[in-house]
């Protein structure tokens, strides 16, 4: 049984003894590993960047009014930030000043909403009253009249 | 010659139509191809309306000396922006590839002076093809002769030569 573990041991050694071989045929280069250059080498192929141009559609003097708004579209777009800023601003239907005030009205009418009937009335009150003193007293709740004989 | 380059906006014609691919001239040394669902608001059942000779204003999508080069009529945002098919009526001519460099740059005397003349309306291949078109033929004519001959001039003769123009 010892002669099948010799077997497996002289296969080893042949398959090192032709790794050998075949790995001192292979070729190296003798050079030391050179370090790669990172290539600030950019190509680019096409004229439009170097040289900024213009979108080719162009109409003059209104002969093609969606094309002279295309115009001004494409070519905005190399001053880009400022436009954009420009154009955010002038969205705002509604400026700061009137949306403030429609919400401190909004907020009133939505909360009267809300409130009880009896509050209500002294809302009511108020608003009548104004700066003047609150009325003297209110009216005395209407009791129940019992019929008389 | 012309070489296909990526992102480029050029004018091709229609040299044929093979089921749901156009092939467009561009003046390279291959033909492109076109799929007509690359149009703004294009679906299977609405498809644009091209025919062979048709001139169409597009941008390269692939472009490359590998591949057969393939434009499309939309942007990366999937609207036009002025490209498609240009339509009726106008003048389509050659240029060199350095007249229209010449023209695109961002400050060109010679398209500031040409429009101050009369209204028309002027499209721009970087394959070297320009179309023109105004309300007479005589006028296109007369924007075509200009931009042809802006190659050799110099800015003094083109300047002579549009003031003889607008005296007319």
């Amino acid at each position: 049984f010892m002669q099948r573990g010799l077997d497996s041991h002289t296969k080893k050694q042949l398959e090192e003894e032709e790794k050998k071989i075949i790995s001192e045929e292979h070729w190296y280069l003798d050079l030391p590993d050179l370090k790669e250059k990172e290539s600030y080498i950019i190509e680019e192929r096409s004229f439009m960047p170097c040289e900024d141009l213009l979108y080719g559609r162009m109409s003059f003097k209104g002969f093609n009014p969606e094309i002279e708004k295309l115009m001004i579209q494409m070519n905005s777009r190399k001053c880009k930030e400022e436009e954009i800023e420009e154009e955010e601003k002038m969205e705002a239907d509604v400026s700061d000043e009137e949306m403030a005030r429609r919400y401190e009205t909004l907020v009133g009418t939505i909360g009267k909403k809300f409130v009880r009937k009896r509050d209500q009335r002294v809302l009511h009150d108020e608003d009548e009253d104004g700066n003047s003193n609150m009325r003297p007293s209110k009216k005395a709740k209407k009791k129940f009249l019992k019929p008389q004989d | 010659q012309y070489v296909p380059v990526k992102g480029d906006h050029v004018i091709g014609i229609v040299t044929a139509k093979a089921g749901d691919v156009f092939k467009l001239d561009v003046g390279g040394s291959e033909q492109a191809s076109l799929s007509y669902l690359a149009f703004e608001g294009a679906t299977k059942r609405n498809r644009p309306n091209v025919q062979v000779g048709d001139l169409i204003y597009g941008q390269f999508l692939v472009a490359n000396k590998d591949m057969e080069p393939e434009m499309v009529c939309i942007d990366s945002k999937g609207r036009s922006s002025g490209m498609g098919i240009i339509g009726q009526d106008g003048f389509l001519f050659k240029v060199s590839l350095g007249l229209i460099r010449k023209l695109l740059a961002p400050k060109c005397e010679i398209i500031q002076e040409l429009s101050q003349l009369y209204p028309f309306e002027l499209v721009l291949g970087m394959n070297g093809r320009i179309w023109v078109k105004a309300k007479t033929v005589q006028q296109t004519l007369i924007i075509v002769n200009i931009l042809e001959a802006c190659e050799y001039m110099t800015a003094e003769q083109r300047k002579q030569a549009l003031a003889k123009l607008s005296g007319h």
